[in-house]
Parts: C-alpha cells; structure tokens; sequence
C-alpha cells in the first residue's frame, strides 16, 4: 500500500498546495471559521455530558441499594480496573498521535497509531467484558438489585461508546488504506479524534466516582 | 512552553463572525487551517500522557491510604475531594491538550463546558431534591 492517495480524490498530493477541494472549502465558510462538522460534533460532545450525567447520577443515586445481591465494592478489582484506565488513557495518546501525524502528511504514522488506538480499545473492551463475566459468576447480574442496574447500565452505556469508536477509528483506517484520507482532510481524523478522546474523559469521571470513591 | 511550535495568530472568530463575509471567513479558516499544521509536538503529548498516568497512579494510591480506613467526617471529605480534584484535573487536562481546546477557537471550549455544567448543574439538583424531598432513593424502599 502507497502512501499516495487516489488522485481522483480531491485535495490528493500533486494538487495545487492551496488547491481546495470541495468539502475542504466548504468548511471554510463559516462565520465562525469552524467547520460545521467539527462544530457538531462538539456540540453532540456537549449533549453527551447530559446522557453520562444521568447514568452517573442514577448509579450514585442507587449503589448503596444492593438487596440481597452483594455489595459492588466487594467484587470490584481495584488493580485490574487500574490497568483498563490505563491502557484506555493511553489509546487516547495514540489518537493524538494519530491527528498529528496526518496533519504532518505522514501517513504510514497514521495507519499504524489508528491500528494500535483501535487494538487498546479493544483490550479495554475485552477487560470489561471479563469484569462483568466475573461479576455474573459472583451472582452479580442486571437485575440482582438497583446498585447492579445502574452499575451495568452505566458501565456498559460507556463500553457500547468505545465499540463504536473502535468501528470509527477502524473505518478512519479502511479509508485512509483507499486513500481517501489526505493532509487536507486531516479534520476528519481529528473528528474521529474527539469523540474517542470523550469516551476516555468518561472514563475518567467513572473509574473515579464507580471504583475509586467507596 | 517549548514544544508548541509557533503558530500564525488566530484572531478570535466570534467577534469576527458577526459582521464577516465569505471571503474574510475562508480567509480565517484558511489561517487555522494552517495553524494545524503547527500544533504542539509528539513529544508534548507524550509528556501530558505521562503526567496523566502518574495522577491515575496516584489516584489508586490515594485511595488505598491507610488513613482512610473506617474515615468519616473530615476524613472522608479530604479522601473524596482528593479523588475530586485529580479527577477534574484529568479531564481538564485531556479535553485541553489531546481534545486541542487549548489550542482551539474558544467558542469550542464554550460549547463543551456549556453541556457540561448544565449536566452538573441538573443532576446535583435532582440528587439534592431526592435527598430533601424524597428520603433518599426515588421509587425504592
């Protein structure tokens, strides 16, 4: 695979360096100078403090209402849970990477810090499907008490995010193989970038309130 | 800070915006366009990355302290607000420097904290109404 995009593609190398192409352009004119695609998907990122903030609001409304279920800090596993957080934390670096490289041209970078994002989100993924394994075997299910329902609702809300980020950053991946991702249109990785960067944020207030605050 | 590249200067877009034509805003957008290119560099996010990993260590530590043990009162304010602060201060830190609202147009930060305090904002009210008026937890006893 070359690094060269398709040329029929606008905005590919060998174009005019100033030569916009049409979607690039059409980013340009705005009042604001945003493009309306970054900005949307800011302002999704902000309705999505709302969603996060009910599901983390009902957790802490109910995690002491356990029944006859067991308690959720006594399943938790403070040391693995760490771990996720932190290879999460540290896909969110790789996505940094990943912006910084197309913004540069540099797409051999590109691909690959895409590929090991993508690959870190799902060793979280797969963490958090053997957590909530154990907890089932631990008689800890949706349904065994409120503190479940909400814990299950919120955490698994959060996992169904980052597989979808991970169906993104590996779309992001197909079309930059085809070619389709040029330096001009590195705003569309940088998209792809932030609602990645949110689901880690979200982590961040979880593994906190969820975990760490007994 | 040193390993942010200079970038061209970015007037601020919301002012402009207002009375802007067209041409003025291609103009702007071509010059953040250009300012992309020159960012902060890979060595810079391997650095906050680095800061973020030892807060969360230092998350984990914190709260196996074994002064927490059985706390209540100011005990358990100082280990939750501890656990409050380097947790803000994470996400400060990524939506800032890897989600580039640093670097970014302000009125990207604005958008972003808007939700966000007025998800705070309704949520710390609810809890407070279920806990005055409610007697605790809605709809279970």
């Amino acid at each position: 695979m070359t690094d060269l995009a398709d040329p029929h593609v606008s905005g590919a190398p060998g174009d005019p360096p100033d030569a916009p192409d049409a979607t690039h352009a059409s980013s340009h004119v705005t009042s604001t100078g945003i493009s309306n695609e970054k900005l949307a998907m800011w302002v999704f990122l902000g309705s999505e403090c709302l969603l996060f903030g009910g599901l983390i609001s009902t957790f802490l409304l109910y995690k002491e209402k356990t029944a006859d279920g067991p308690k959720l800090h006594d399943l938790y596993d403070i040391g693995f849970t760490s771990i996720s957080s932190f290879v999460l934390l540290m896909s969110s670096l790789s996505m940094v990477l990943a912006v910084s490289a197309i913004q540069r041209g540099d797409h051999r970078a590109l691909r690959s810090w895409l590929l090991v994002t993508a690959l870190l989100g799902s060793v979280f993924i797969s963490g958090q499907a053997y957590e909530f394994k154990e907890f089932l075997n631990e008689g800890l299910g949706f349904t065994t008490s409120p503190a479940s329902s909400a814990f299950f609702t919120l955490t698994g809300f959060h996992g169904a995010h980052v597989t979808i980020g991970i169906v993104m950053l590996i779309s992001t991946l197909i079309l930059s193989l085809r070619g389709r991702i040029t330096q001009e249109k590195a705003e569309a990785v940088e998209i792809v970038g932030l609602y990645w960067h949110f689901v880690d944020v979200v982590w961040i207030l979880v593994f906190t309130i969820v975990y760490l605050i007994k | 800070m040193t390993d942010v590249t200079p970038a061209a200067p970015v007037a601020d877009p919301v002012g402009e915006g207002h009375g802007a034509t067209h041409n003025d805003a291609a103009q702007h957008g071509a010059a953040q366009h250009g300012a992309a290119h020159h960012g902060p560099t890979d060595r810079y996010y391997v650095r906050i990355a680095v800061a973020l990993a030892l807060i969360t260590a230092l998350e984990v530590a914190w709260s196996y302290l074994p002064v927490w043990k059985d706390a209540s009162g100011l005990k358990s304010f100082v280990e939750v607000g501890g656990l409050l602060v380097m947790m803000a201060v994470k996400f400060v830190v990524v939506a800032s420097n890897f989600m580039h609202l640093k670097f970014d147009d302000k009125v990207l930060t604005r958008v972003f904290y808007a939700g966000l305090i007025l998800a705070i904002s309704v949520y710390v009210a609810a809890l407070v109404t279920f806990e005055v008026f409610g007697g605790g937890t809605p709809g279970y006893t």
